[in-house]
């Protein structure tokens, strides 16, 4: 039945982690963004809150919740407001844990789930992004070839986040043509990880290029074994958390510039009441809302583990065009004051360009 | 728990609507689209015979939201013109005691086709529905009204052609401002209520629009929706002018639902006549490999889409008899804009098919801009939406 109301399970999470990201995030985003650093102990804390290592199952370790799209979509939509660097940083272990837990082979749950269920941060990583243009997840440059029962990666990735500290990399791989996912351990030959990168936005997190120089990996690494993964899958739970962050990003803009329009007064008045403006925050809150919920849709058709590419691509782009919108408005909104960096609505506009470009670096 | 599964019994309401809109309004839909002065008589007749079955009640729920977009995704001025209850209807829903709801619709279903309709706008003032001019002047058991009341939809079905009624808003008290203003019930027949100009239009051309003069118009004093009592103004705002919006409440996202149906059927059309072209949509790739052609395409898609959720939610509220307003004007204002963006780009991309009259999307152009225009204009409504973020009050955000 069609119901847009969160379980109460949904809404005490969500609840935690709004007050987590107002209390926590939203005090230090500024420093973390203009010194690139993220203090790791903000990072146990989130990891505390046991969002991604909740859904492993009790036979690894885990406490065996349900894994839900929507769920994630709600936590990353919450986390975003807060911060998208931080956001990034602390939900990224789920690029590797998500995936061995949906389609990895048994000895991979086994071999990887049970380090991520402790109490301090267990990095972990993907490498999809290519740094060429015209990247196309579909047809990757980075190729696998079975060799002598192992597998040989060799290519160029970028925007890999926390690659420097990443016990395990999840890299994608063309493999026959066809996208695979195979699981790259830290130290390995042939593994080099580059500097990092220097973004636009999302300063605070690090990101960095990796180069596959021929390594060699066992057969048995590759996701989901034989059978290998579903990698449509992969994206689409990509794009409904890239799409989930967005909003919360657009959110933070929107509500922090309606409040300073009912603030600010021009020519005697708060420039709210004037219509200019008013209708800008208007379609704002119409947007990300709207937003929201074809983003919901995507994710509800992947907990029914139904084909979601059409929904998931729609509300992606979709989302892509809203949270520039919004957070371009926002700085607009606040005039001169918009562009300084006293105020948070340039580093959500910065933050907001890049989700066309954020392919497979977040997911649910 | 959030979900989006039709139940069994909303997704027969979509295949018996749609059934309809396929088998009974396409095929007549450019017809009565080009012969404005005839009516749709046997198709009003049939509907009329399975009132029952077919639910022309619509009723306030989810289905009926599902079954609206079906219907207009058939014929948007058809489906208007069918026997019902309509605005006036709404009004009575929204505003009426449990006696007058019996009095004026119990015997709804019984006889011939009915219809009813609502007179608010006048020639000065249409958005501006405080600035009403008409007048209600009780005198002894009886209420008096006078006045010009412009653009009633199915006014002359229902006040000419059938034992219907209309909701009728005038003043009681113009010293009073919005306090004043309250609403009354008119039934066919009454002397004194004539209707005159029937309007030519845009787009739903099957639909009569039409002027209704009130000259010493004399209804009993029971006609009233609400009290009569008038409140001097306080900040809050007044109750005769709350009752009129929460007529709107449960009217916006009726018509956001209206906006849909004719929004997706030039999204219907497109894609077919795209797919016979063997163009297919290619969901999931990276922009830089989209065509112009499918950006254009899943632009409008996600756009209906999301007009869809919107208008969804806020028939979600509503059927659980919570407020509403503001989701109903954001579904609202988001509709209308989308299904003339839809219809538009619609002609756009099928070409010289789009602009001739041999096929129905440039029909379905004209037709769809209704919906972002009454009940509210799309600036109307933003203006409600930015009042309620705001929290302005309108002295604050004119």
């Amino acid at each position: 039945m069609i119901s847009f109301s969160p379980t109460e399970e949904q809404q005490m999470i969500v609840t935690m982690v709004k007050q987590f990201a107002n209390d926590e995030m939203r005090k230090i985003y500024r420093e973390c963004d203009e010194s690139g650093e993220i203090p790791s102990r903000i990072i146990d804390t989130a990891w505390g809150l046991g969002l991604v290592s909740t859904s492993i199952p009790e036979e690894h370790g885990g406490l065996g919740g349900e894994h839900s799209a929507i769920t994630g979509a709600l936590i990353a939509e919450e986390l975003a407001w807060g911060d998208l660097s931080m956001t990034m940083h602390i939900l990224c272990p789920a690029l590797v844990v998500y995936p061995v837990l949906e389609m990895g082979t048994e000895e991979q749950k086994k071999k990887y789930l049970p380090a991520f269920c402790g109490d301090k941060f267990k990095t972990a990583t993907a490498a999809l992004i290519e740094p060429r243009f015209g990247f196309d997840p579909y047809s990757l440059s980075t190729t696998a070839t079975l060799k002598d029962g192992s597998y040989v990666l060799k290519g160029e990735k970028c925007y890999v986040p926390l690659a420097a500290d990443a016990d395990v990399l999840l890299v994608y791989a063309a493999e026959k043509g066809k996208s695979q996912g195979f699981i790259v351990e830290k130290g390995i030959k042939g593994l080099e990880i580059g500097e990092r990168e220097k973004n636009m936005g999302i300063k605070a997190l690090a990101t960095y290029e990796v180069s596959l120089k021929g390594c060699n990996i066992p057969k048995e690494n590759r996701l989901g074994g034989d059978k290998g993964c579903d990698f449509e899958r992969i994206m689409d739970c990509s794009r409904v958390a890239l799409s989930a962050m967005a909003v919360g990003v657009a959110r933070a803009a929107y509500e922090y510039s309606r409040d300073y329009a009912k603030e600010r007064v021009a020519f005697g008045e708060p420039i709210a009441s004037r219509q200019a403006i008013a209708f800008m925050l208007a379609e704002m809150a119409i947007e990300v809302d709207a937003s929201r919920l074809v983003n919901w849709e995507a994710a509800w058709k992947l907990d029914k583990k139904e084909t979601a590419t059409k929904e998931a691509s729609l509300a992606k782009t979709y989302c892509d065009d809203m949270v520039l919108m919004v957070t371009d408005r926002a700085v607009q909104i606040l005039g001169g004051h918009g562009y300084i960096r006293e105020h948070p609505v340039e580093l959500w506009l910065r933050n907001g360009r890049g989700f066309v470009t954020f392919d497979g670096m977040a997911t649910v | 728990m959030i979900d989006f599964e039709l139940t069994p019994e909303q997704k027969e309401a979509i295949a018996a609507a749609h059934k309809i809109a396929e088998e009974m309004l396409r095929p007549i839909s450019r017809y009565y689209d080009e012969h404005e002065d005839e009516s749709p008589k046997e198709l009003i007749d049939k509907m009329w015979e399975g009132r029952r079955e077919g639910g022309l009640m619509a009723g306030l729920d989810m289905a009926a939201a599902l079954r609206t977009e079906e219907m207009f995704w058939g014929d948007a001025g058809l489906t208007l013109a069918l026997p019902s209850p309509g605005l006036g209807g709404a009004a009575i829903f929204a505003t009426g005691t449990p006696e007058q709801l019996q009095r004026f619709l119990g015997n709804y279903n019984e006889g011939g086709p009915k219809w009813g309709a609502m007179a608010m706008t006048e020639t000065s003032c249409g958005s501006d529905t405080a600035a009403i001019q008409a007048t209600a002047v009780l005198d002894g058991n009886e209420w008096v009204i006078n006045g010009e009341k412009i653009f009633i939809t199915s006014g002359k079905r229902a006040m000419e052609d059938s034992p219907g009624l209309v909701v009728v808003w005038a003043t009681v008290d113009k010293s009073a401002g919005r306090a004043g203003m309250k609403s009354f019930v008119v039934p066919a027949g009454t002397p004194g209520a004539k209707v005159e100009k029937k309007e030519k239009k845009l787009g739903i051309r099957a639909s009569d629009t039409v002027t209704i003069v009130f000259d010493n118009c004399r209804i009993p004093f029971e006609n009233i929706l609400g009290s009569p009592e008038v409140r001097k103004i306080d900040k809050t705002g007044t109750a005769g002018f709350k009752k009129a919006m929460a007529t709107f409440d449960a009217t916006r996202p009726f018509i956001a639902a209206q906006a849909l149906g004719v929004g997706r059927a030039a999204l219907d059309f497109v894609r077919e006549a795209l797919e016979k072209e063997g163009v297919k949509i290619r969901y999931g790739l990276p922009r830089n490999k989209l065509t112009a052609l499918e950006r254009d395409f899943m632009e409008m898609e996600s756009n209906y889409k999301a007009a869809k959720l919107l208008t969804l939610r806020s028939f979600s509220l509503m059927s659980q008899m919570l407020p509403n307003s503001l989701e109903a004007s954001m579904a609202k204002a988001k509709a209308g804009l989308a299904v003339t963006k839809i219809t538009q780009k619609a002609v756009e991309i099928m070409g010289p098919l789009g602009y001739s009259r041999k096929l129905l999307l440039e029909k379905w152009m004209r037709d769809g801009k209704i919906n972002d225009i009454f009940e509210g204009t799309g600036q109307i409504n933003m203006l409600v939406v930015a009042r309620r973020i705001l929290d302005f009050s309108r002295d604050q955000l004119k």
